[in-house]
């Protein structure tokens, strides 16, 4: 008998769901993971996204055009075998051409153009200028890299290992945070010009570079890593206190094993933006030393070394001096913009 | 509850533990907090042992220490009558025993998906061969504690409180333990979680043979799932034994008052119950009260509960009890 008025639910009504029905009614939100977003937010901030394209550019052009540009960077290009040295092609004005390239052009023959002329030696300055922005950049990336493996084991370990360990690691730290760095830089750099190495790295493949550069990259590897492991340090103290830290040690887990997969993974935004911040004022000191004399060995070009040395002639050919500038201060200011909006997009306690 | 027949012999057995912490006071000067001290207590297999106590009484530590997650200051841990002593014993030790910890959204990392949480004992320990063993062997561990395969790639904060626990309950199961030390693991989940979560390890002790350690401080859940009870009180046991007997006859007055303030179903009882209210905080563990740490809340308290510490002794079958009021009463 069926109870019309009755409040209870008529079973024979329903009928089971299929599994397609089932299926349908299962919503799941893709699985997002921190770094998917962190990228999400990275693109929507303009700035940050024109600067990670400027770098990119650039970096691209100084691996790529001197591939195929026909002239080098220490072609004198007066100064052919067998001929009379032709003048006609020093100190040329950006676009003007050398009389024999002209001769060469009325003949219907394709040639370059000098971009940004040439300089007095006779040499093509743009490409002087790719190949210093190609220093530049490998030095403030090399650099950055020396800085971040040398602060993070040693940040880590302090910050894990705690107590003595991390007293007399953060001393050494103090110590040599409390050196004016610059004069650390130009003593050390040369010092190292008088010793053993400086030879060794003169005779090897990487004589093109100088011991200079790399007397650089030593002064970089002892100094510059100490703010970088003060910050992992703090990071890591904080992080291994989280429970999962202690869950890892109740497995069994060691010390190594603990940094690697726990510790490191959760302070990667940090290490990542400091050592996007890191690059400019790598390249940054690089420029500086170059400058002052101290960078890379003639004729290879870095710009630094190309600003000073368009200093001589720079009420004639200021162009010499603003191009390399404008280079660093590119690469610089769009680097630092990029570290920024990373910082913006991957730190958490910024955007709540 | 206590029908269930144990071997006779203890899993793991503790004898007087002590927990000392160095606080600094002063710039150069060490005070000693005694987190645990002088603790004993044995768990047969199969048995849970529920742990309760105030806020700050060392029941964690006692966990964490018995993992030696904490180096012990003095005690021996026994496990299967073994003394576990060295590094390598350490490391035996904690293939066999392993521990839930309290907070699901802390005690996950957050940069690791489901899969590697839980497979991370099993990395650590080597327990498997190849690739598709270990994803055999996390899917099984999934399944014991209802979570489906295709959370397997999802990371820890996708899920909700409840599944989070689960997670942290199936990376403590990976090495196919014994003794899982329970850290509080139900008291930041909402209620009607935490039931589904009590009973999910109540099932696995009965499919896997597990032994627990069961730490909390809700006295319900606690009688919930233990067979026997200890209490604790300022870093020393006071009473142990059967969950029924705790309930029905506390001898230690702490006991009496925590066990009147369990919150009853029924009105009509609860009416009828009187709760003994302790006057008082819990004093600070770097300067406990001589001799009986309670007799400065204890209603009872005599000169004698100043002089001396009470004998942690038992007084029926398995009832043990650490107070001079109750020593005299037995002693009549």
């Amino acid at each position: 008998m069926k109870k019309r008025l009755t409040m209870h639910v008529d079973l024979d009504k329903f009928i089971p769901a299929t599994n397609e029905e089932k299926a349908y009614l299962v919503q799941m939100r893709p699985s997002s993971t921190f770094f998917k977003d962190g990228c999400k937010r990275l693109l929507k901030n303009k700035v940050a996204t024109v600067s990670l394209i400027i770098i990119i550019i650039i970096t691209l052009a100084s691996i790529i055009i001197p591939i195929f540009w026909p002239y080098g960077y220490e072609q004198q290009l007066g100064m052919q075998i067998g001929k009379p040295v032709d003048a006609s092609y020093n100190n040329l004005f950006p676009m003007q051409y050398s009389e024999s390239e002209l001769a060469r052009k009325a003949a219907g023959e394709f040639v370059m153009p000098h971009f940004f002329g040439t300089d007095a030696a006779g040499r093509d300055y743009f490409i002087r200028v790719i190949y210093g922005t190609r220093i530049s950049l490998s030095i403030g990336f090399f650099a950055s890299i020396i800085v971040l493996v040398i602060g993070m084991t040693v940040g880590s370990i302090a910050g894990y290992c705690g107590g003595k360990v991390d007293l007399v690691i953060m001393r050494i730290v103090d110590i040599i945070y409390s050196l004016p760095d610059m004069l650390m830089v130009i003593l050390l750099s040369s010092v190292l010009k008088q010793t053993e190495l400086a030879k060794v790295i003169d005779r090897s493949a990487l004589s093109k570079i100088g011991s200079n550069i790399i007397s650089l990259f030593i002064v970089f590897a002892l100094l510059y890593w100490v703010s970088m492991s003060r910050l992992i340090r703090g990071q890591i103290l904080s992080l291994r206190e989280q429970e999962y830290v202690l869950s890892a040690q109740a497995t069994g887990a060691k010390a190594g094993w603990i940094i690697k997969k726990h510790l490191i993974p959760n302070c990667i935004s940090v290490i990542v933006i400091s050592t996007a911040l890191q690059i400019p004022s790598a390249i940054f000191t690089e420029s500086y030393l170059s400058f002052l004399g101290l960078g890379v060995n003639a004729p290879m070009p870095s710009l630094g070394s190309l600003a000073s040395d368009a200093l001589n002639g720079v009420n004639t050919y200021t162009y010499r001096l603003i191009i390399p500038a404008v280079v660093i201060s590119l690469i610089v200011l769009s680097l630092n913009l990029f570290g920024d909006g990373l910082r913006d997009a991957f730190d958490p306690k910024l955007n709540g | 509850m206590s029908e269930k027949k144990f071997d006779e012999t203890p899993l793991l057995e503790v004898k007087h533990l002590k927990e000392y912490f160095d606080i600094n006071d002063g710039l150069f000067k060490t005070k000693k907090l005694k987190a645990v001290d002088d603790v004993s207590f044995f768990i047969r297999k199969g048995e849970t042992l529920g742990l309760v106590g105030e806020t700050g009484c060392g029941k964690t530590t006692v966990g964490r220490t018995i993992l030696n997650l904490y180096e012990p200051t003095d005690g021996e841990i026994y496990y299967n009558g073994k003394l576990i002593k060295t590094k390598e014993d350490i490391h035996e030790f904690r293939k066999k025993a392993t521990m839930v910890f309290q907070d699901p959204y802390s005690s996950l990392n957050p940069r690791m998906t489901v899969a590697d949480i839980i497979g991370e004992p099993l990395d650590v320990h080597k327990l498997y061969n190849t690739p598709e063993e270990r994803r055999e062997k996390i899917l099984e561990l999934m399944n014991h504690v209802g979570l489906n395969s295709e959370h397997a790639t999802r990371y820890a904060h996708e899920f909700s409180g409840g599944q989070r626990q689960r997670i942290g309950i199936a990376r403590a199961l990976a090495v196919n333990p014994d003794f899982i030390v329970c850290d509080e693991p139900v008291s930041a989940l909402d209620v009607s979680i935490q039931a589904q979560v009590i009973n999910m390890f109540k099932e696995l002790q009965e499919k896997l043979g597990l032994t627990y350690l069961f730490i909390a401080h809700d006295l319900l859940v606690v009688r919930h799932i233990s067979d026997r009870i200890a209490v604790m009180y300022l870093g020393r046991l006071v009473e142990l034994a059967d969950a029924a007997d705790i309930y029905d006859n506390p001898l230690h007055p702490y006991s009496q008052a925590l066990i009147s303030a369990v919150p009853v179903p029924d009105p009509k009882t609860a009416r009828a119950n009187k709760r003994i209210v302790l006057s008082g905080d819990i004093p600070s563990p770097l300067n406990a009260p001589s001799g009986c740490p309670f007799r400065t809340r204890c209603p009872y308290a005599s000169d004698k509960c100043a002089e001396s510490m009470p004998e942690f002794k038992e007084y029926k079958p398995g009832h043990y009890v650490a107070c001079h009021k109750v020593d005299e009463e037995f002693n009549k």
